[in-house]
């Protein structure tokens, strides 16, 4: 398949089974928000390194939140319901309730619940407070300039990550102005994009001849590797690659974005998009690109 | 099922049986046959009330002035009970689910020590609202209580859990001995505010007079109240914005008690 001059490759992403959350950050100003945001989404590319990803999904006006002020919403993502609550009571614990006139709130009314911050209470050394509205139990946490308010349990529910589509250039200019333009129209409701601005350069590869490293560099794609790696995926012309990674709610939504993205991208310039899969026997969900684009 | 007073009790009427959880699952006769007390004379609902199969939506709508009858909707747990009208005593009285709208006034304990479930008063209510009864000490442990006009005396006594909404002003000893909850007061609290509270959360938005027994803490803008203005907005009570993003005294107390409580006032 070539649209404009991109071929297409005849492959699929292979994405994995996650669990997520989704997390409502306010504050009295839309700075205050997004600064907690982004400190919660630090250090969230991979759940190889990071035991988690996550990203920001979205600013949300203040009439949308439950305090009236604005916010920012934020989906999380780890390997088991479990792990979500961990991280997220560590995350939230150390950059939102540290931050100055922010709120969290559950953003995922679903059955399934993780208790955060029922756990973050115990902050409040004896002089936290709850509150019930509407079934659900906020806490307020006394802190130097006010009180934190934290909802006592988040939704979870099983998601979707690892989508991933890889753009091959004729050089760097030209393939970042793709994944730029991809990465614009790619921010949905119910995906993130994890890496830095939504791209990564250091596609993985799973194993390493280190035993102890699960993951290593994608040599079948590194331009500088052509002469010396056991083999590479990369036509001639190809000077550079770059992938981006989504996460989402449900396949539909990691689909969709794949599907924006890829569209986004293809110019002049960008010989071939491909994606990254194990041959299908690791991943859940297959991500097939031909049929993304055929819609 | 929809009930039309044909008859002015010249007491009152105790009329516990106008609940849907048991008037949906009888007929119009059966309903009809369904024993009150008016007065101390035991009597039948088809005596006062004229009954007709209407509304086949799970509500039970009762009309006309019901000032004299007691209980309506008490121990309900499930359903839709619409009054137009004014209603007496001890409406929804230990109800755990289910809604209650009153198109009128309503009497004395409204909600008295429920568990669940929300009632709305579109106009004025009496005293003891959502309050525990005379020699218990636990008040209403759950349930939503909103009232457009403006209630009297013990708003809240002792209560436990739950959240109280009041439009206009409350009488004396709002939340007294209350153990937790929250009550919002938008107009004037009565004397003695608060009395013997234990924890809970009193807010008004005017000033008032408290106990020496709180303390002033701090003015500022808590972020829990915005909270719970936007949810009371969602379910229809009216509130200004300014009210929604001004800055609160907040003062602790009740001093005799655990001194976890506290009343936020409204300051600018």
């Amino acid at each position: 398949m070539v649209i404009q001059s991109t071929e297409i490759i005849d492959t699929f992403a292979e994405a994995f089974g996650m669990w997520a959350a989704r997390v409502i950050i306010t504050g009295e100003t839309p700075k205050w928000a997004m600064a907690a945001a982004r400190a919660m989404t630090g250090f969230a590319t991979s759940v190889i390194g990071c035991r988690c990803e996550a990203g920001i999904e979205r600013e949300i006006p203040s009439d949308e939140t439950p305090d009236g002020r604005p916010g920012v919403s934020v989906l999380l993502f780890a390997g088991s319901a479990k792990g979500v609550g961990n991280r997220l009571v560590e995350r939230i614990g150390q950059c939102v309730m540290t931050c100055p006139t922010t709120a969290c709130y559950n953003g995922l009314e679903v059955e399934e619940k993780v208790i955060v911050g029922g756990k973050l209470r115990y902050f409040g050394d004896g002089y936290q407070a709850s509150k019930l509205l509407g079934g659900q139990r906020l806490w307020r946490i006394p802190v130097m300039e006010g009180e934190f308010l934290i909802d006592e349990s988040f939704g979870v529910q099983p998601a979707v990550g690892g989508g991933n589509f890889l753009v091959l250039g004729e050089n760097l200019t030209v393939t970042l102005e793709a994944v730029e333009a991809a990465v614009d129209a790619m921010r949905i409701p119910g995906v993130i994009l994890p890496f830095p601005d939504g791209v990564v350069r250091s596609g993985s590869k799973p194993g390493s001849k280190y035993k102890e490293l699960p993951a290593s560099t994608n040599d079948a794609y590194c331009p500088s590797l052509r002469g010396s790696a056991p083999k590479t995926d990369l036509p001639e012309e190809v000077t550079c690659v770059l992938e981006i990674v989504i996460d989402g709610l449900d396949e539909k939504a990691v689909g969709e974005s794949m599907r924006l993205g890829i569209q986004a991208a293809v110019r002049e310039g960008i010989v071939q998009i491909t994606a990254g899969n194990y041959g299908g026997n690791l991943g859940q969900f297959h991500l097939h690109l031909h049929e993304l684009m055929q819609g | 099922m929809k009930l039309s007073l044909h008859t002015q009790p010249d007491v009152p009427l105790e009329a516990d049986v106008i609940f849907p959880d048991l008037l949906l699952e009888k007929t119009v006769s059966e309903a009809a046959a369904l024993e009150i007390f008016h007065g101390n004379e035991k009597t039948t609902l088809g005596d006062f009330f004229t009954i007709t199969d209407e509304n086949n939506d799970g509500t039970v709508e009762v009309e006309g002035d019901l000032s004299k009858v007691k209980l309506l909707g008490s121990g309900m747990s499930f359903g839709r009970l619409k009054i137009i009208g004014n209603v007496g005593a001890h409406l929804g009285a230990g109800m755990s689910g289910g809604e209650i709208i009153v198109e009128g006034d309503a009497g004395d304990w409204v909600g008295r020590e429920i568990s669940g479930g929300r009632i709305i008063i579109k106009g004025d209510a009496g005293h003891m609202v959502g309050s525990v009864v005379r020699g218990s000490s636990i008040g209403i442990q759950g349930g939503e209580i909103i009232i457009s006009g403006s209630v009297k005396n013990e708003l809240g006594n002792g209560m436990r859990r739950g959240l109280i909404a009041v439009g206009g002003d409350s009488g004396d000893f709002t939340g007294v001995n209350m153990k937790a909850g929250t009550i919002v007061v938008l107009g004037q609290l009565g004397q003695r505010p608060g009395a013997g509270m234990v924890r809970g959360t009193i807010i008004s938005t005017h000033n008032a007079e408290l106990l020496p027994t709180f303390t002033y803490d701090t003015t500022y803008r808590p972020t829990v109240l915005k909270s719970i203005f936007i949810y009371l907005r969602k379910l229809g009570f009216s509130l200004d914005d300014e009210y929604i993003n001004g800055n609160y005294q907040r003062w602790s107390g009740d001093s005799i008690e655990l001194n976890k409580g506290e009343i936020f006032l409204y300051a600018e």
